[in-house]
């Protein structure tokens, strides 16, 4: 994808341009407000570039039309908010984006999907009932439930404690191995990145440093730990 | 048509959400009854008075509690950014909107139903034999309201004083219809009763323009 | 630092005067024609030629509404920043030109009928007319997101203008039901009167096209600044990052 992001006259990702290979696992590094979760929204074709375009296996898309919508299907994404509806129970919320996502027989997706999270026997308890930890599994649920192409985590181990982080380094894991391409953010925490294939350092907006290009990626991410440790 | 299939989902959603916690239905209910009541206070409800005065309250409480109710419409949405969630999926962020809208009428149209009756007392109307009529008002009024409505309440979830803003924005925009409407509900209440073409053009007219506004522009207001 | 008078600078400034000066002196002349030049109207004496700018002030108004509603139609098209200044502009210059035919209204009504303020329909669909663009205003006002402020007023600026046909058809219509005194009722119109008018008209467009591209050249300033302002921080803290990057 090749883009700039301009919001009003301030730049909020300026000359992005980011190839990445299918199955790739990319992690974006940088400070808060180095524009990672902007170029994340902009691959979940939820913000409109101001300039350039986001493509996917050369078919451009720009948020809206018949090629965004057959794209937007195979993308889930995982942010730091829920993206759960409270009054709802965990299955209904699985059913209810089963079914915006196109599958037939919603519940049984949605049974099936509470399994893996560990949450097959809270399925008709309210989601405003569960803990922070239990949130985070029904999310990252949902956002598999459709079985993408492309997952973006918008720094998806916030708020987690120890326990929290090897679930979701095993779920990413088992993910990676399907082949699903991953992009997300993070600061550099070890168990989520153990499949990182790739790293990219954003400052103020571009991108500074590419392991696809120079270095490797591990050095980048433990470089990331250490200065935010520091912080 | 492509679009009646997302549009049901989230009807479904949001009906189903509503129904858990039974806020907005109630809450518009006891606060047009306090203005019913209130305003029968500053005028004695003889037949010929409340005949001029009682269908123009009416709306006037409606579209008073309808400001409050359609406010939730999309706050409830930004506590978890669920809004985001629909964005991703794929559907046309219109049916977000339409689904929305049509959610708001539902609510407003079960509180309109109990609202009646209690109305037809408080003022000594005879409602029942023009209530077919009555009805074709009611629904065009209240679509109206809806439309607008929930487009300002998508409008002024995005601004500071959201509370203050949507009542503000709403109530001057909607005064083609509060007028349409209470003339129309005043012409049925006449003896005898006739409905008012003119008016019940007016509010075909308000809601086919605002429903078709909505459909071209809405979805900007969706995006971040 | 020599102070030298950037020469392109100075002609716009000289032509600023200029066309400054020029509207001002058609004002002049348009109020020496209302007060002296049209003929005295039968019934309602000296206060009647308020008319003369009471109705070119709101006529000019609809003017710039009306361009304020086709330029939110193009930004949200194009997305380009410029659409939206002019829509602002156009509004914010609209609303002092509605405020003074609200304005007017009661000063002409006072000595002639007695009342300040009838809900005769053109007063009242102007007073909503007057309310929404002031709304417009206010939302404007209330979000501080630049793109933001933009996408969500020019939707509202579209509500807004497809509104006003419908609220002056209503309010008419329904004072036709029940009749008030209405304020400048029709009958025909003196020749003499109408040219008056027209210059009168012209007179006021003058000045809303004098006021406009100012109002605009601010929003683009301060969207210039805003840039500015922001480059100027990113390059304060970018250690690594390549000034050929640009």
């Amino acid at each position: 994808m090749q883009f700039d992001k301009r919001y009003g006259a301030r730049f909020a990702a300026r000359d992005i341009s980011l190839s990445i290979a299918p199955g790739e696992c990319v992690a974006l590094i940088g400070h808060n407000g180095s524009g990672k979760t902007t170029l994340l929204k902009a691959a979940a074709l939820l913000i409109r570039p101001s300039a350039g375009r986001v493509q996917f296996s050369n078919v451009g898309a720009n948020g809206a039309g018949e090629n965004s919508l057959a794209i937007k299907r195979y993308i889930g994404f995982v942010s730091h908010s829920t993206l759960l509806y409270d009054e709802l129970t965990a299955e209904e919320n699985l059913v209810l984006f089963a079914r915006l996502y196109g599958l037939d027989s919603a519940e049984e997706c949605a049974r099936a999907a509470l399994d893996p999270a560990g949450l097959a026997s809270r399925g008709n308890d309210l989601v405003r009932n569960f803990s922070r930890g239990m949130r985070q599994r029904l999310t990252i649920a949902r956002a598999l439930i459709a079985a993408p192409k492309l997952l973006l985590l918008d720094e998806p181990s916030t708020g987690l404690d120890r326990a929290g982080h090897q679930w979701l380094g095993a779920a990413l894991a088992s993910v990676a191995a399907t082949g699903c391409t991953v992009m997300m953010s993070t600061h550099g925490a070890s168990e989520v990145n153990a499949i990182v294939t790739r790293a990219v350092r954003l400052l103020s907006g571009s991108i500074v440093e590419d392991s696809a290009s120079s270095g490797s990626p591990r050095a980048m991410l433990a470089a990331a730990l250490a200065a935010h440790q520091e912080a | 048509m492509a679009l009646a299939r997302p549009i049901g989902i989230l009807l479904a959603k949001e009906l189903r959400t509503e129904f858990r916690t039974r806020e907005l239905v109630a809450t518009t209910l006891v606060f047009v009854l306090i203005v019913l009541v209130l305003f029968s206070f500053t005028f004695d409800p003889t037949a010929v008075e409340s005949r001029r005065f009682g269908p123009g309250l009416l709306w006037l409480a409606l579209l008073f509690a309808g400001s409050l109710m359609l406010h939730p419409s999309f706050t409830r949405e930004q506590s978890n950014e669920t809004l985001m969630a629909l964005r991703m999926a794929p559907i046309e962020p219109v049916a977000i909107v339409t689904a929305k809208i049509l959610a708001n009428f539902c609510f407003l149209a079960v509180a309109e139903v109990i609202l009646l009756p209690v109305f037809a007392v408080l003022y000594n109307l005879k409602l029942w034999p023009v209530v077919g009529r009555l009805s074709a008002v009611l629904i065009l009024g209240t679509l109206g309201l809806c439309i607008v409505g929930t487009v300002f309440a998508a409008i002024s979830s995005q601004a500071r004083m959201r509370e203050l803003l949507l009542p503000l924005l709403l109530l001057p925009l909607l005064a083609p219809a509060l007028i349409a409407s209470a003339e129309a509900t005043a012409g049925l209440l006449e003896d005898p009763p006739a409905l008012s073409t003119v008016w019940i053009g007016v509010l075909a007219t308000f809601d086919t323009i605002f429903l078709t506004v909505t459909w071209l522009f809405g979805e900007y207001l969706l995006e971040e | 630092m020599a102070t030298v008078a950037n020469p392109i600078e100075v002609k716009k400034q000289g032509r600023q005067a200029f066309a400054t000066l020029g509207v001002a002196l058609l004002l002049a002349v348009a109020g020496y024609c209302a007060l002296f030049v049209a003929p005295t109207e039968r019934t309602m004496g000296l206060i009647q030629r308020i008319f003369y700018f009471h109705v070119p002030f709101g006529w000019t108004a609809f003017v710039a509404f009306f361009i304020s509603f086709v330029a939110s139609i193009a930004y949200l098209r194009s997305r380009a920043p410029k659409w939206d200044w002019l829509a602002v502009s156009a509004a914010e210059v609209g609303v002092p030109f509605v405020t003074v035919m609200l304005v007017t209204g009661p000063i002409w009504a006072h000595p002639v009928w007695g009342i300040w303020w009838t809900w005769d329909a053109r007063l009242t669909s102007t007073f909503v007319l007057w309310v929404l663009y002031v709304c417009y205003l206010l939302l404007r006002s209330l979000i501080d997101e630049p793109e933001r402020r933009a996408v969500v007023s020019a939707v509202f600026g579209i509500f807004a203008a497809f509104d006003i046909p419908l609220v002056y058809f209503s309010i008419w219509f329904f004072r036709t039901q029940h009749p008030q005194p209405v304020i400048g009722a029709g009958g025909s119109l003196d020749p003499r009167m109408l040219d008056v008018l027209l210059l009168c008209w012209g007179a006021t467009l003058a000045l809303a096209a004098l006021l406009l591209p100012q109002r605009y050249r601010l929003e683009a300033l301060r969207y210039e600044v805003e840039r500015l302002r922001w480059e100027s921080d990113r390059r304060g803290g970018a250690a690594t990052f390549s000034e050929a990057k640009k």
